[in-house]
Order: C-alpha cells, then structure tokens, then sequence
C-alpha cells in the first residue's frame, strides 16, 4: 500500500515553514527555475508534453499542449492564470498547496511563464482563502526580494511579475472564461468557446490557465526530466495525484498518490474506512459536479484509463464518501439546490433547466412523480449537459444521471408512491 | 475556403464563417434567439445548436466558426430535442399570454415556438411576477417577457455607448435591467428604442398610444391631423409584407384617410422649413462669430442625449426645433387660425420612426398656447401598421394618393432627412446656393452618405472651405463631442443622428431592422429624392409662400416664437 502514496508536491509540507523563503531554497526550492531558465523555452515545453502531465482541476487537458499554444499563438503580452477559485465543495488541495509550500506555485508559474512566453501572471484565489492570500503575497514579495521575479530574472532577461487577485466567492469563478471575465473586473460569467483562452484569454490576449497543483508539478518535471516525471504513474495518468478525501471517513484529509491506487485503497487503508462500521453506500468523485459511484466500482484505479472504461475520471481528485444511512434522493435535492443557488444565468438550459429539475425531484420526494416525469427528467438533463453554455451547467446534471444509472431505484421506485399511502 | 458538409450536403466557404451563415448559404434555417447580425456574439440563448461531428457536446452554430473537414447536422433528434427542451424551458417561465401581447404576430419566440410545433409544455410554470416599468413617456419593460438574450445590452452599451442596461442577479433570478436605479425614467435613457427593435420578445416595447388616436378621430368636434416623417415612408411596407427598401407613399397617404384622419400633411414639409432656419442659423453663426461649430437639433434621442451627458456643449446645439415639433408649432400655432379654429380643437398627431419623439411631444416648452402640447400624440411606424390592422385597410391593395395642402408640399432635400447623412446634405444644397449665388453643380453630397459612423466633408464657400461631420449612433456622437471639448473640432457644422443610419433605424421601426435593412431603406430615401421634381428646400414654393403670407423672414420674430426652442441642462 504506502508504495502507492508518494509524497512529491506534499514533500515539504511541515517541513519548510510557508512564510521562509529560505526554507524552500534550502530543500531544494527555485533550483529548477534556474535550470529552466537555462534552457530554451522549447526544450521546456517538451520535457512538459513528455512528462504527460495533464491538468488537475478538472478536465486534464494535457499541460505541455496548453504551454506550447500559447507561445505559439500571437498577441502580447501573454499571461499565466493560476486557477486557485477552489470553489467546489469537497475540494481542499489547493489551499495546501497554498498554505503549505507556497513558493512551489510561484515556482511552477515562472518556469511556465518562461515556457510560454508570457509577460504577466495572476493568481486567483477563492476570497475565503483569506489565509492562502496571505501566505502568497509574502511568498510573492520574498520572491521579488531575490531576483526570482521582476526585471531581468536572475540575470538571464526574463522578465516576469504575478500578483495575487481574489474572488467573490461563487462557484462559478472557478470556470475558466468566468474566472478570467471576474479578473478583467466584469461579472464572473462564462463565454463560448471556441477561441480558448490559448489564444484569447486575458484581455482577449494568449494565457495559460492552470490549476494550482497542475503548476505545482512543473518544477518537479524540469528537476527529474518528463520521463522519470512519466515513470511515476500509469501510462494514461502520470505523476502523483492530491486527494481531497471527505465524508464518512475516519481518516479524511490530504493524501498524495499515485494512479495505480484503487479508490477503495483510498477509503479503506488511507481513510480508515467508515466510522461505526458502517457500509459505504456511494462515493461522488470531483465534488457536487461529478459522478455518484456504488461500492462495487471501488476496486477501479483512479488511472484514466480504467475509469474512463465507466466513463468517470478522478477530476479533481476529491473523494467524498457516503454511508449506508444517506437517502439518494436527499443527496441529489442538496447537490441541485447547490448548481440552481450557483449558476450564473446566461443560458438557457442551465438557468431554467436547474429549477425544474428541482421542481421534478419535488414530485419524487413527495410521490407525485409519474412515468412521465422521470422521462421528462431524463430528457433535460441531456439536454442540459449537451447544450449548457459552460461546464457548471453540462455538469450539474451528472450526478443525477449517476444515481439513476446506478441506484435507479431509489428514484424510480418513488414513481407513484402518494397513491400507494392513499 | 473551408470544405465542409451540412446535412450531408458539401459546400465551400470562407475562413471564419460561422456554421449559421454556412448553413444560410446552403439553404438551411438555424433558428436563433440571441444572435443578431450587428451585435456581437454571445451564444446564451443555446436555441441554435447543431451536431458537429467528433464534439463533445451540442455546438451553438452563431459561435462557432467551420473548419476544413467539419461535418455539421441541424436536424437530428438530439438537435430537435435540445431546440425543444429549450424552448418550452423559456416558456416556463415567460409571461405567456400572446393574443394579449403587444408582439403577437410579430415576435422571434412566439415563431420559434410554433416552428418547432409547441403545443403544451411538460414544464411547470414559474411565475415571475416582477415589476413592469411604465414610467417613461417612451418605452415600457416588461421583465416578465424578458428571456435575457442580452441583445439590448449590448445595443445601448456597444452601439449607443450608454450602457445602462445589464445583467442583475444570478441563477433564474436573472434580471436585466437598468444597472443603476429602477426604471427607465431613474437612469440617463435616451429614449432612442434601439434596445426595443432588437429585443426579440416584447419585453422592452415602446408605450402604444393607438387608443387615443382612435379617440380622437371619434370625437366630432376635433380636426385630427396627422403628419408623417421621412422615414416612415420607407420602412411601413416591411410591415405589410413589402421588401425593405420599398417606397410607400402614397398608400400611406390613402391608408391614413381611409383610417379617418381629417388632413394628412407631410413633416417633409417642415424639414424643408428646418433646413431654411438652421441654414440660416449656420450662416449668422460664420457671419457673426457664433458658438461653432453648430450641431443639428432634429434627433430628440441626441437631444435627450446632449442634455443628460454634454450639457456644456448646448450652446453648440442649434436652436431649431425638430421638424415633428415645428410642424406641431404651425398646426397650432398657425394653421388652426387659418382654418377658423382654436388650437384646443386640432388633434395633431405625427407618425415617426422614433420612440424618443415621443417623449419630445410632451416637453412643456413644445406648447404654442401653454396648454396643450403641439403634437398631441406620435405613434411610431409600428404603432401605425397595427392601426391599420385593426381596420382591416388592406394596405397593399390602396390606390395612391397626395398629401393634402398646406402642408403636403416638400423637396427631395426633406425625404433625405430620413438618413444619416441627410440633414446634412439638405442644409449644403441650400447654403450653398444662398451663399454662392451658384447653381449647384451636383446635388449629390456622396461623401456624407452611409453607414460609416462618422463621416466628413469639406465644401468651398465662395472660397472658404467648410469643413463638415455626420455622425450616426450615440457612440459616434460622443466621439465627436469629446474633439470638441478637446477643442480639435474643427468643423463648422455637425449632423447628429441618435439611431444607426439615421431615422430609417429608429426605435419605432419595423421589427428585424438591421443593418443589410438600414442599407435598403436608405437606398430608397435616395431614390425617393432623386424622382422629385424639387431637390433644394429654399426651391419649395410652398415655403416661400408660408414666409410671405405669415412667417416673414427666417430667424424672424414669428420664427423665434413658433419654430425655434432652448434646452436644459439635465446632467444628473
Ligand atoms: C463550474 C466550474 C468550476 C470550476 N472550478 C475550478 C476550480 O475551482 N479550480 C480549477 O482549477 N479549475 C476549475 N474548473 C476547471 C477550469 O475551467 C479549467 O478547466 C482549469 O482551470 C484548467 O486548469 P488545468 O488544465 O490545470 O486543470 C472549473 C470548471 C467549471 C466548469
Ligand atoms: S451553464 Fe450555467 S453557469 Fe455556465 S454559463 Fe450557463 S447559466 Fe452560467
Ligand atoms: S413576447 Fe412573444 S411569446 Fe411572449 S407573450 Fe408576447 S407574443 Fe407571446
Ligand atoms: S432607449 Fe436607448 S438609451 Fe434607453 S435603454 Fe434603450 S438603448 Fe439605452
Ligand atoms: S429585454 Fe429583450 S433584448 Fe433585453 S435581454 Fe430581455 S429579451 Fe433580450
Ligand atoms: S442564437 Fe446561438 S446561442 Fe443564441
């Protein structure tokens, strides 16, 4: 088991104290930022592409693909966003990375800038993270104070500054395009795509947006090479990976792992399994916008390419557990309640569609719902995930279409309960 | 050019085309909602999506740009769901009562809903029961028909540059609506209505006011007159099934008579007359050195817009009144005289392009005996067509006839009033000539024609050479206002149109009015000029006549009185 917990970004939390910058250079910190600025950006990219490295907020789109459009793409200047909104419940590894090693973000970010050939970059944190904001200002300055950032860093003539931007706390703002709308100062509100932000983020302009961990692996990369970084996992999902893991656990907290760990590993050995000896009714990986999984898909390993066999994808890397006791239906009038209080309302299907939703799974709770509306649940929730503008309303239903495919009882087998009472 | 199949069908087109203009081009209907030809994308409405081969998801065809190799279907199951789903999802929560609804007939979402064969919706029904604003002269919103397509948005905030409407709240709490305060009336709305032609619903509409017409006209002791703006001529066939760009005059005119109006004057007449004051105006300014350069006085939208954001530039401002309320001034002022009749018993009435002219109507300086206003009610063109409507005038079966005298005789210098451009051109025919003594080689001022925002021109004066600028929308306005506050204006005279293309875009204009059908209308105001015997204002013997027989002189004392106004500074 514990050759399957690999402590890589989490290695020098308690070790280094978050507010030292010397700390870190003492364990090693900035070592690769010098030996990338070393290196011809392009050589970068590639040590990134070969490393696998696939983004970790959610979607893993490969990072070294991301880095190589935006030097590619024209336009100037260029930016790096590092996406530290951490909005979804459930979700807690950005903020250690945060809280705990700060510097190897900033890291992270100056070698992608370099890599990428962007000008500027800007971290935007969720505003309750009122600690992480702190941590990385002075983090920020210290780096300034020692040449990392600025004018001409270390001596090579790379120019480079980053700031640290917070939000107003919606869910929404972790989205890419509303997340870059919110910095520009407008409402945090999603746009189409095409174009990506690659090539028209941040003011229109090429910008390479991250997630927190999804940087903080970059230096890793450039200090053992891509693929010593690819040796690390499997062959679809390289590196390590954090787990936010919450719920009915004994043990919930941070873990750092590597792909071949089952999610069952994960609750059991690293968790401690349920308290009170309870059974493990369901699991939803991602938070409130990912799948609801049965207990006999525990055995999958978080890798890619065995999930993506059941259609499901460790995402995020949050892991919450539900015991015997939870009552599907309750759980998906929560999870609904939570996408209709957060969606921002510029499309259609998701801000009409998620009331309705919770109007259908009325009828369920209180027996009303008929063949007809399970149908008609069905069919807008497809079109739901199938038309909404961004990814908070083709998510939302997913949980639902979850339950249904796995515990589909517990809701069809409400379809006409008021009669039955009668 | 990118290969693509729609449909099954191949076809080539540019780089950069969106899959809704490929499949327009091979002859396939998108349906959409938020889109609009002259605003930018914005892809909320999801009423247009498509299948595109290898994506993930449903793709919205306004957005998304073809490339080589794309396949494209628009008529799926999966398509015609999402369509459906999606429709009846707006229906939910829309205040749904059509054969009440000021659009009925006329409206994107109600065809939508039929094209897509609508007949119940599995939906419940939210109620939304907000507040409708009513307290404008001009405009209504009524936000329980609002479905939040944002294309008012971006009309008042990229194309006026206003931007006083936006998004409040968030999830189906969505609002929008004025960003600042409450109604229309709390924020500096302009009242131009470019917010209501794109609105695809009736959500934003101007504030009917055919009922009192009709009153009127039933009212044995009331002489109801009417009078009709350049524009309109141009634009009311849309609304009878004629192509944009069709000339309709003439049935107008009769369609007016058949409708029960006592005389159908024209307010062509009194932009002839505008052009012999404001000429004059310009040539006392140059001559006496006045505030310059003198900007036009015509559009009550840029008035509304002077006074609210650049009052220290009024002095600027000719002092002419619109020709709408010249001709109110005369109706009452003259005309009821001329007919042995008090101004109390004229009903004047005036059919414009405008929304904003409706709010000029009732400006309490527009009142020749401080009781009643000059132009007791302006109906726009679209108020008009539903008149006729609700007669039963079969519009396109009318012979056509004339305007009635006095006020029935105009120039080709007054139809050109309808476009930007025109108020312009007008005055030059007629400065010209006073000025110079000459003949107009070319009637034609090309350079202040079409759709460009801000155009110029120069003209040699005896010598001087006159520099002159249009501009058309309130964002090109401003531009200019800003040269002159800088002090780099040097120009000499200023034509301001509020709405895009001038009159013929107005706020009270036919619905689906866009720029391709700005561009035909003004075609056809050019082409109404050009048939005219009399091109030039100061050649209208109808005007020379009224001076003889009652103005006296241009600027003179009757003038003063009647024909020209002032303005206040309403800077908030
Ligand atoms: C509703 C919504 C919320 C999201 N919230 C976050 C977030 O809090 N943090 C994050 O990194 N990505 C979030 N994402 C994913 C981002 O849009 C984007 O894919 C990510 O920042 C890309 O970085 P990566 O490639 O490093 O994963 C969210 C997406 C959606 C649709
Ligand atoms: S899917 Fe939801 S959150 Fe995303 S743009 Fe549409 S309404 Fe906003
Ligand atoms: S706005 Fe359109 S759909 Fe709505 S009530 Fe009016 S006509 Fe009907
Ligand atoms: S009437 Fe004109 S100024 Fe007023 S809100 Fe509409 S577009 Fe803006
Ligand atoms: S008022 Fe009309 S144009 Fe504006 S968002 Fe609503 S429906 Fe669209
Ligand atoms: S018309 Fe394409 S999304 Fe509205």
């Amino acid at each position: 088991m514990s050759n399957k917990v690999k402590k890589l970004l989490t290695a020098r939390f308690g070790v280094v104290s978050p507010d030292s910058i010397e700390d870190y250079i003492k364990n090693g910190g900035y070592a690769s930022l010098k030996k990338a600025l070393g290196m011809d950006p392009e050589a970068i990219i590639t040590e990134v592409k070969a490393s696998g490295l696939r983004g970790r907020g959610g979607a893993g789109f490969p990072t070294g693909i991301k880095m190589e459009s935006v030097r590619r793409a024209t336009g100037s200047p260029k930016y790096v966003v590092c996406n530290a909104d951490e909005g979804e419940p459930g979700n807690f590894k950005d903020r250690y990375l945060m809280e705990k090693d700060p510097h190897q973000l900033l890291e992270g970010m100056i070698i992608s800038a370099f890599a990428a050939g962007a000008d500027y970059g800007a971290i935007f944190v969720r505003g309750e993270y009122i600690n992480s904001i702190k941590i990385l200002d002075n983090a920020i300055k210290q780096a300034r104070k020692a040449g990392f950032l600025g004018k001409n860093i270390l001596g090579t003539g790379f120019d480079f500054e980053m700031d640290v931007y917070s939000g107003a706390g919606s869910y929404v703002c972790g989205e890419e395009f509303a997340l870059l709308a919110a910095l520009e100062g407008k409402p945090a509100r999603s746009t189409f795509k095409p174009p990506f932000p690659t090539t028209e983020g941040l003011n229109g302009k090429p910008t390479q947006i991250n997630n927190v961990e999804t940087f903080a692996n970059i230096p890793h990369i450039i200090d053992m090479g891509g693929a010593a970084y690819a040796a690390l996992g499997t062959e679809a999902s390289t590196g390590t990976k954090l787990i936010s893991l919450s719920g009915n656990v004994n043990h919930p907290g941070l873990y750092e792992v590597t792909y071949d760990i089952t999610l069952r590993e994960i609750i059991e050995e690293l968790g401690g399994g349920v308290p009170g000896g309870r059974a493990v009714k369901m699991v939803q990986l991602g938070g409130p916008s990912g799948p609801i999984i049965p207990p006999s898909l525990l055995d999958l390993k978080i890798d890619a390419n065995e999930m993506r066999k059941y259609n499901l994808s460790i995402a995020s890397g949050a892991i919450i557990v539900i015991d015997d006791r939870a009552d599907a239906l309750d759980i998906l009038v929560r999870i609904m309640e939570f996408f209709h209080h957060e969606s921002c309302g510029k499309c259609t299907p998701c801000r009409e569609g998620l009331g309705q939703v919770l109007g259908l799974l009325d009828k369920f709770v209180d027996g009303t719902a008929t063949e007809a509306d399970l149908k008609l649940l069905r069919n807008l929730l497809d079109v739901m995930s199938q038309a909404s503008l961004c990814g908070l309303g083709q998510a939302a239903p997913t949980a639902i279409k979850t339950i249904l495919q796995y515990f589909g009882d517990e809701l069809c087998g409400r379809i006409g309960a008021a009669k039955e009472v009668k | 050019m990118v290969n693509i199949t729609i449909n099954n069908k191949k076809i080539q087109v540019p780089e950069g085309t969106t899959i809704l203009n490929a499949a327009k081009q091979a002859g396939i209907d998108i349906p959409v909602l938020c889109y609009h030809p002259d605003l930018d994308i914005k892809a909320n409405c999801r009423i247009c999506v498509v299948e595109v081969e290898g994506a993930r998801t449903l793709q919205t065809a306004c957005s998304t740009r073809v490339w080589e190799g794309m396949a494209v279907r628009t008529n799926t199951p999966k398509v015609r769901q999402a369509r459906k789903i999606i429709v009846e999802l707006i229906l939910a929560g829309h205040e749904m009562d059509c054969t009440y609804c000021k659009r009925n007939n006329r409206c994107d979402l109600q065809k939508i809903a039929a094209d897509l064969g609508i007949r119940e919706n599995p939906f419940r029904h939210v109620e939304r029961d907000l507040e409708r604003d009513t307290s404008g002269p001009s405009l209504e919103r009524n936000p329980n028909k609002c479905i939040k397509c944002g294309r008012c948005i971006q009309m008042c905030g990229k194309v006026q540059g206003l931007s006083l409407l936006d998004y409040a709240g968030r999830s189906d709490e969505v609002e929008i609506k004025p960003a600042f305060g409450k109604y229309l009336t709390d924020i500096a709305c302009v009242a131009c209505g470019q917010c209501a032609v794109v609105c695809p619903v009736a959500a934003i509409t101007e504030k009917e006011d055919i009922d009192r017409v009709w009153e009127a006209i039933n009212d044995p002791d009331k002489v109801v007159i009417v009078q009709t703006a350049p524009a309109v001529r141009v634009a009311l066939g849309e609304e009878f099934g004629f192509e944009p760009g069709k000339v309709v005059t003439g049935k107008m005119v009769a369609a007016l008579r058949a409708l029960g109006f006592d005389k159908v004057f024209d307010t062509d007449f009194t932009a002839d007359l505008t052009i012999i004051e404001e000429g004059n105006e310009l040539l006392q300014r140059l001559s006496n050195g006045g505030v310059l350069p003198m900007l036009t006085s015509c559009s009550p939208g840029w008035i509304n817009f002077i006074e609210q954001y650049y009052p220290e530039l009024l002095p600027h401002v000719s002092t002419c009144k619109s020709p709408q309320q010249m001709f109110g001034a005369l109706a009452k002022g003259y005309y009821a005289a001329k007919i042995g009749k008090r101004p109390e018993d004229i009903f004047s009435v005036s059919i414009m392009p405008c929304t904003a002219k409706k709010y000029e109507a009732q400006r309490p300086e527009m009142s020749v005996d401080g009781k009643n206003p000059d132009v007791d009610v302006v109906l726009t063109t679209r108020e008009l067509a539903k008149m006729l409507r609700q007669a039963g005038i079969n519009f396109d079966a009318l012979e056509e006839e004339e305007y009635d005298a006095p006020f029935g005789l105009s120039t080709g210098a007054a139809v050109i009033f309808g476009a930007t451009g025109g108020v312009m051109e007008a005055a030059l025919r007629t400065v010209y000539e006073v000025v110079t003594g000459k003949t107009l080689p070319s009637l034609d001022f090309k350079d202040v024609r079409g759709l460009e925002g801000i155009k110029e021109a120069t003209v040699d004066l005896n010598g001087t050479p006159v520099k002159v600028a249009v501009a058309h929308t309130l964002a090109n306005a401003r531009k200019l206002m800003e040269l002159i506050k800088s002090g780099k204006a040097d120009y000499a005279f200023i034509e301001i149109m509020c709405c895009p293309g001038g009159c013929i875009g107005g706020g009270g204009q036919p619905y689906g009015t866009t720029n391709e059908v700005r561009k035909k209308r003004i075609a056809a105001i050019y082409e109404a000029d050009r048939d005219l015997p009399i091109r030039k204002s100061h050649e209208n013997p109808a005007i020379k006549k009224l001076y003889e027989e009652f103005l006296g002189e241009p600027l003179g004392e009757k003038s003063h009185h009647l024909l020209h106004t002032h303005y206040n500074d309403r800077k908030a």
